[in-house]
């Protein structure tokens, strides 16, 4: 509970902007407010979800990734060619999900003990894994392992994901030690240095979670779309960042919440599904809304930022 | 030597030696920042660590908290040699530092703060009512009530410090460093910081006090360790120091006679160039009163924090000043921002010039060429053949030791530059100069040139402001000396009147008030 107590009054808005969205769509509508919509907006996001989450804990620590669409696409070739090879399917997804996890370890290391910009590292890592799921195949693969086939056709699994990994997310950074190191890097990293905490460690750690995310993303959209495409996920990441922003993490790191970013998830969700029952509309309008929204968000945290001004 | 100073000095109510730090050295590229620094912490004692700036304090404190690895030097905690690589390993061993600028994660709560790092934890996760617990009674013990689940940064710096201190004591420290812990707070937050300071002592702690508030470190500390220029000018009980003797030490006064003696040439009589009357700005500096004609210089002297960059900026037009007169050439002028200052012939070399003076990565002549360029406008371009002997006449005019005007002038040592930055003024062609501190941190032989360039200067007509902490330096070279004490002009001495003493005096408060 402790987790709300904080005054975290971006997430309300979030929430709220959620809430008002789809009641205005409810309304609109006849069929939106049902539950099989819902289910379908978690299963539809779970991929965008699942990276967002990394994402979220890269930026609360004060960093950035965005390498996480490029993993998306590099995931589904990678396991479209290990099944194409005769590997079964549960094991493809188990070396996709280690070597996401191991990439950001990497990236997280030249971070950490280089002290290089973390974004310059992770955006040579999205080259990297764009050109590799490339070279693999220019062409999109078709994915027909059987576990893979039920995976993607039941409506539980890709939602059930999605919300595991939050509230592992959510453990991890409001009840373990480390996600309270990842806000303290975050929100000053010299007094985190100073107190003692392991910051380097951290880093790496956070890159790491980023990559497992991302990785795990990578194997929901390769058996939500049942294929393997290099070019699949493209600029996922900055819509991961949109979603983290409008959820209430600053972007300078130190502050946010991962519900938020759900939220956030959600309310980039809502708006295309909107926009599919409007019908009429080109999909590319949910772009200028999400532009829209985002800087409706930005200028409410600068609000929320100047209502602290006494933070030295 | 020092050992039987030690034991004759020690005030009754302290106890055994706790800390023990030896002939201390730490070299910077450029800066021998200690030179063989000896330091003795009493456990029980309030030990107040004196100095200006560049005396060496801050890196003695970054020795001692692991942040720096010293050059030589032994230290020794219980008479045991220690070696803290990192402030982590500081803290293990019983040091903790509560910084001027809270180090502290201001968006975190006031409990996460208290136990950041050290979590009591529950069944696998964090135990919040556990942490909230103890962060609550650790800060009743100071005194302090707030609402542990509050952010930290909703509360007032006072209390921010201390969490600060009460996150020190809660791990075992035995040692505690206050560096600055006063200059942000109030009388009445202050007076709170000594009771908790001496509730402290009275439990054994020793503490490691930094200030330049002279007045606060007699009234809290039991004695005094004075730096000057990295090197240890003296440790004195309080009782019993007087202020003018703790001056003395930290402005430096074994200065022989001869180069007291030594005072600027006069200068030519001449209508007074630049006039301040009672010049002031609100929470900045006041009464700023003086008279500089061309050929002269005036000196302002004072503490760290007396105000005398506040009146270098207000006399530049970096603050605009809000009560009082400044006069130009008889008329009255209000400098409304540096461009303006520019245009009135002015020129400014900032205190520190890593930050408000040069510009790294920009070539020698880049940042000479910089102010002239300004002052013309940038429509008006210099050619860059222009630029090239603007650049080459300065360099070969101030003996700048770079090997070309293309290198970048973070490449130079600190001396070089200073007189870069000197160079970029005096190629605008001012009538006045500022030259804050223009002589710190750069080694003996550059002081001499500055000097001596400054001598140049007044030869061909400038007027010259001069603000330096080292008292010789302003009695050879200031012919009127506005002395600042707390943010105001409480002396303006002149003439013969110019003299070491009656400048520490005047800091001091026992000498004549103007």
């Amino acid at each position: 509970m402790k987790a709300f107590r904080r005054s975290n009054l971006p997430v309300w808005a979030t929430l709220a902007v959620f809430v008002l969205a789809v009641t205005a769509a409810s309304l609109r509508y006849e069929h939106f407010f049902s539950f099989d919509v819902f289910l379908n907006l978690l299963r539809d996001n779970a991929f965008l979800g699942l990276a967002a989450i990394g994402v979220t804990f890269v930026i609360l620590s004060g960093g950035i990734d965005l390498s996480v669409g490029a993993m998306i696409g590099f995931v589904g070739v990678f396991c479209a060619t290990l099944m194409n090879a005769g590997v079964p399917g549960w094991a493809a997804i188990a070396l996709a999900v280690a070597l996401g996890t191991l990439v950001g370890l990497g990236m997280g290391s030249l971070v950490a003990f280089f002290d290089l910009p973390p974004f310059l590292v992770t955006l040579a890592g999205m080259f990297l894994l764009r050109g590799m799921a490339l070279v693999i195949s220019m062409e999109a693969l078709r994915i027909d392992d059987p576990l893979f086939q039920a995976l993607g056709h039941s409506k539980w699994v890709a939602p059930g994901l999605l919300l595991a990994v939050l509230l592992l997310g959510v453990y991890l950074a409001n009840f373990r030690p480390f996600g309270r190191a990842v806000y303290a890097v975050g929100g000053n990293e010299q007094s985190a240095l100073l107190m003692g905490l392991p910051v380097r460690r951290t880093k790496v750690l956070v890159y790491a979670l980023s990559g497992f995310c991302s990785s795990l993303g990578g194997v929901v959209f390769a058996f939500y779309t049942l294929s393997g495409n290099a070019n699949s996920g493209m600029t996922l990441e900055l819509d991961a960042i949109a979603a983290a922003v409008i959820g209430g993490t600053l972007l300078t790191g130190g502050v946010g919440h991962l519900f938020g970013t759900l939220l956030g998830v959600l309310i980039l969700g809502t708006i295309q599904t909107v926009i599919s029952f409007e019908g009429t509309l080109s999909s590319w309008w949910t772009r200028i809304a999400v532009g829209l929204l985002l800087l409706a968000f930005i200028g409410l945290q600068k609000l929320f930022q100047a209502g602290r001004s006494e933070t030295p | 030597m020092a050992e039987d100073a030690l034991n004759r000095d020690r005030p009754a109510d302290s106890g055994p030696e706790l800390l023990r730090m030896r002939g201390i050295r730490k070299e910077f590229p450029g800066v021998l920042a200690l030179d063989g620094v000896d330091f003795t912490l009493r456990a029980g004692e309030i030990h107040a660590l004196m100095g200006e700036n560049g005396a060496g304090k801050s890196t003695l404190i970054k020795v001692l908290t692991g942040v720096h690895a010293p050059d030589s030097g032994t230290i020794e905690l219980d008479g045991r040699p220690i070696r803290p690589r990192s402030a982590h390993d500081a803290v293990a061993l019983g040091i903790s530092t509560v910084y001027q600028e809270v180090n502290l994660v201001p968006y975190l709560s006031v409990a996460e703060n208290f136990v950041l790092g050290r979590e009591p934890r529950r069944l696998g996760r964090i135990d919040w009512r556990e942490a909230n617990r103890r962060a609550a009674e650790a800060l009743a013990r100071l005194e302090v009530r707030v609402d542990p689940a509050s952010s930290l940064g909703s509360h007032s710096l006072a209390v921010q410090q201390m969490v600060a201190i009460a996150r020190a004591l809660d791990q075992n420290a035995r040692i505690l460093v206050l560096d600055e812990p006063t200059s942000s707070l109030d009388a009445r937050e202050v007076e709170r910081l000594f009771e908790v300071m001496r509730r402290l002592r009275a439990e054994g702690l020793g503490i490691l006090f930094v200030s330049h508030f002279l007045d606060q470190v007699f009234a809290v500390s039991d004695r005094f360790t004075v730096l000057r220029n990295g090197r240890l000018v003296g440790e004195l009980p309080a009782r019993g120091t007087t202020r003018l003797q703790l001056v003395s030490l930290m402005l430096g006064r074994e200065v022989d006679e001869e180069t007291l003696a030594k005072r600027p040439e006069p200068a030519a009589p001449a209508p007074p160039m630049v006039e301040a009357r009672a010049l002031g700005r609100r929470g900045s500096v006041e009464g700023l009163g003086f008279s500089v004609a061309p050929g002269e210089t005036v000196g302002l002297a004072g503490l760290l924090g007396s105000g005398r960059t506040e009146s270098a900026r207000l006399l530049f037009g970096a603050d605009r000043a809000d009560r009082g007169e400044l006069r130009l050439d008889g008329r009255r002028v209000r400098v409304r921002s540096p461009r303006h200052a520019l245009r009135l012939r002015f020129g400014f070399c900032p205190e520190d010039r890593k930050s408000s003076g040069i510009v790294p990565n920009l070539s020698v002549r880049e940042n000479i060429v910089l102010a002239l360029q300004a002052r013309r406008g940038w429509l008006r371009r210099l050619s860059l053949r222009r630029q090239r002997e603007i650049a080459d006449r300065f360099i070969r005019a101030l003996g700048i030791a770079t090997p070309d005007a293309e290198k970048p002038v973070g490449t130079l040592s600190g001396g070089n530059q200073q007189k870069v930055i000197l160079a970029r003024w005096l190629a605008s062609e001012p009538r006045f100069l500022i030259l804050d501190e223009p002589t710190r941190g750069i080694d003996v032989g550059s002081k001499a040139e500055i000097e001596r360039l400054m001598a140049d200067l007044r030869k061909e007509g400038l007027a010259i402001l001069f603000v330096s902490s080292e008292l010789e330096e302003v009695v050879r070279n200031c012919h009127r000396v506005c002395v600042l004490r707390d943010r105001r002009q409480v002396g303006l001495l002149e003439g013969d009147r110019v003299d070491a003493g009656a400048i520490l005096r005047t800091i001091a408060g026992g000498g004549e008030d103007a």
